[in-house]
């Protein structure tokens, strides 16, 4: 921040008589904020001060903004605390500066002495609000804010003692405190993970759970990083060494994705709106993430094959899975939201893909409405987990009961699925499972029903080499065996979405009957069911309405 | 889903010989496989017999599209073409206009084609007939109606239209909406 001269044309009296570095400071936050006259949207404008760091930015939010947004509120308390330290180190004149250099004599223990900055801070806030005439009624909010018991502690020592438990995690034997257990480590750690990166107990937990420590924090670390943008060259219309050219030529610095696709270009940077340039527009492109490549890939179709995408929208996929069939054989496309059928059709439309029927069918109805596909791919709706990089609500908006119903979904349509595919297809018989989530319940929590469910299936290779294997154990569950067959994709480690791949080959259209033993380790409610699983019954169908229920007015309240 | 009445079957077919002229028989009789054209939801698709016979199965209510739209039978029984529809006029277009690289964007946005932006046209093109518009790379861009002659164009000021703009691909952003 420079320091200018209060502008001459405001005509207030000077503010102290003698002004101190802090005051010209103030004096332009106030002259910044009386004087500016917004030309950007809101939104925007805030975004771009938050960036800056800048303590106006959130000055200005609170005298402009009455509705806060979660992640708003968690970076101005952070900007907050931080703004507030430099005030209050570096003014010379303001009374409340002989605490600070009294607590700095004493050098009290860390926490007193945070205490007593809050409490320096606490009492310029006032005089702030005096100084720069600003809505009050906004700044008690903030002031509620601070006065929150979670963040009493400062965030940059949560950091530090989050690196620390996880260093003593990783040498427990040595570097323990012996009067602590490592429950109580990974409680505070826990507890710290999810005030420093915002998530739910409950969620941090859980994501928790899937790694080692010092694993874990690379995975919550990655989650605030965007992933790159990537774009998949639709070779229905085009090569990918002519789409790159073509790019390139507008101002698009691209690379190749990596080894394992013919078809991905990584943008690193752009000149012009990408999802707009005129070669979007004629289709030669697609703009979709890394991770959903993988799907398809492992679905793997053949030209003249009929392949089923249950749920479909926005088409990144469905126009993959044509274009690998070279618009022969067929493509359904179904997607359960009709608002998403627009989209969905205007993609398969742009990219030029002429074998695709748009449907609008519950997933769950499908063996019913047509069955006898070559191959099936199910990308099945889910917690998100995987995106949070994408999605931040999912950190706070995702409930214990959401991983119940959702599994539950899941393992409805994975069965539906399973029933959709003619295992004597010369060519096919295979079901692609995929989730854009990491947890296990979404993932081999499901595959493994639908192997218990379907014993006229097997887990195959996916057929691409990276990704971490499936678990075969998870915190005292056994899955079958074959579980490694599947594949995990993380944000640190392959530097694409949160995602799990499981490729299925149905060798029989009978479902044999259950042998009966082997079914009771899962405890959820599916469970109970012996032989092959219908939901048409009547205590299913109440379930089926209430879940189809809850699904949309999850959806309604996304919008 | 159903077949286009004669009379539908005339007014599209009157609208696709304006920029395809008889190369229409190219889309009835084909050598691979029996297309044939359905209406839903006032739509009208382009699609081929298997796929239809497969769609069949999709509830009116559930289905969305099928094949290629064409365009959409307005409520006054005329017919209108949509841009989705670009892929098949492009293929058999009787005569194309070219813009050069300038006049790419202001094209996209839903201007018509100026001259100053003509890059090249079809030789012996009529006055108001329907061409297919290209970029200089050969990359379809929509579709419009010229304005001048080919010979007449040529005297024409920089400024002056020279095709008037119907649909481009632009309209996949901007219409989204009620394109489908």
């Amino acid at each position: 921040m420079k320091n200018h001269n209060p502008s001459p044309r405001r005509s207030e009296p000077p503010l102290r008589l003698n002004p101190s570095r802090m005051e010209r400071r103030l004096h332009l936050i106030r002259s910044k904020i009386l004087g500016t006259t917004c030309l950007l949207p809101q939104t925007t404008r805030m975004t771009n001060l938050m960036m800056m760091n800048s303590p106006w930015a959130l000055i200005w939010i609170a005298t402009t903004t009455s509705k806060l947004t979660m992640m708003m509120r968690r970076s101005m308390k952070r900007m907050m605390l931080r703004t507030m330290m430099v005030f209050s180190h570096k003014s010379t004149t303001i009374s409340w500066q002989d605490l600070i250099q009294k607590q700095r004599r004493n050098n009290l223990s860390t926490k007193t002495k945070m205490m007593k900055t809050k409490e320096a801070m606490r009492m310029t806030l006032p005089s702030l609000l005096v100084l720069m005439s600003v809505n009050l009624a906004n700044w008690k909010l903030v002031r509620l804010m601070l006065e929150d018991e979670e963040d009493q502690a400062d965030i940059s020592q949560i950091n530090h003692r989050i690196k620390e438990v996880v260093n003593i995690l990783g040498n427990f034997k040595e570097l323990r405190d012996p009067a602590k257990s490592r429950q109580d480590y990974l409680d505070r750690l826990l507890k710290d993970i999810a005030t420093y990166y915002g998530y739910s107990d409950f969620l941090a937990e859980k994501l928790f759970n899937l790694f080692a420590p010092a694993e874990a924090i690379e995975f919550f670390e990655a989650n605030e990083v965007p992933r790159p943008v990537t774009i998949r060259t639709n070779t229905l219309r085009t090569r990918r060494r002519d789409l790159a050219q073509a790019l390139i030529n507008r101002g698009v610095n691209l690379e190749p994705i990596g080894k394992w696709t013919k078809v991905g270009l990584q943008v690193f940077e752009s000149q012009v709106p990408i999802g707009a340039t005129p070669e979007y527009l004629a289709g030669h492109y697609m703009l979709q993430a890394a991770s959903s490549f993988l799907p398809v890939m492992a679905l793997a179709p053949q030209e003249h094959e009929r392949v089923l995408d249950m749920a479909s929208a926005p088409g990144g996929k469905t126009t993959h899975i044509a274009a690998l069939l070279k618009n022969t054989g067929m493509v359904f496309a179904n997607d359960f939201n009709k608002d998403r059928l627009k989209s969905l059709s205007a993609n398969i439309h742009r990219l030029g893909v002429k074998n695709a029927v748009v449907c609008n069918y519950d997933g769950r109805e499908f063996p019913k409405v047509i069955g006898g596909f070559d191959r099936v791919l199910l990308d099945a709706p889910c917690s998100g987990t995987g995106v949070i990089s994408k999605d931040p609500g999912v950190k706070v908006n995702k409930t214990e009961k959401d991983f119940i119903d959702i599994p539950h979904l899941q393992k409805q349509l994975v069965l539906c699925a399973i029933d959709s595919v003619d295992a004597n297809s010369k060519t096919g018989g295979y079901i692609v499972y995929s989730t854009c989530s990491v947890t296990v319940d979404e993932n081999e929590a499901v595959v493994n029903y639908a192997l218990r469910k379907r014993p006229n299936v097997k887990l195959v290779s996916t057929g691409i080499e990276f990704g971490r294997e499936g678990f075969t154990r998870y915190r005292g569950k056994t899955f079958h065996p074959s579980l490694d067959l599947t594949r995990r994709y993380y944000p640190h480690m392959h530097n694409m979405d949160g995602f799990y791949v499981a490729k299925f080959k149905k060798f029989s259209n009978k479902i044999p009957k259950q042998t009966g033993d082997n079914v009771d380790e899962d405890e959820d409610q599916d469970a109970n069911e012996s032989g092959p699983a219908t939901f048409m019954e009547d205590e299913d169908s109440t379930i089926l309405k209430d879940s189809m229920r809850k699904l949309q007015k999850n959806r309604k309240h996304k919008k | 889903m159903r077949p286009l009445t004669e009379e539908e079957t005339k007014t599209l077919f009157e609208k696709l010989a304006k920029y395809i002229g008889s190369n229409i028989k190219h889309l009835i009789d084909r050598s691979d496989e029996t297309y044939c054209f359905r209406l839903h939801k006032d739509r009208v698709y382009y699609v081929s017999e298997s796929i239809m016979r497969k769609a069949v199965s999709v509830g009116r209510d559930q289905l969305g599209s099928l094949g290629v739209c064409f365009g959409k039978m307005t409520k006054t029984g005329k017919f209108r073409l949509h841009i989705t529809a670009l892929d098949y006029l492009a293929q058999y277009a009787k005569h194309k206009m070219w813009v050069k690289p300038n006049g790419e964007m202001p094209f996209l946005y839903g201007n018509h084609v100026v001259k100053a932006h003509l890059g090249r046209v079809t030789e012996d093109t009529p006055e108001h007939q329907g061409v297919i518009v290209l970029n200089m790379s050969d990359v379809p861009l929509g579709f419009g109606v010229t304005a001048r002659s080919t010979s007449d164009s040529r005297k024409l000021q920089p400024t002056d239209i020279v095709a008037f703009h119907q649909a481009d691909i632009g309209e996949y952003l901007r219409e989204e909406d009620t394109l489908f």
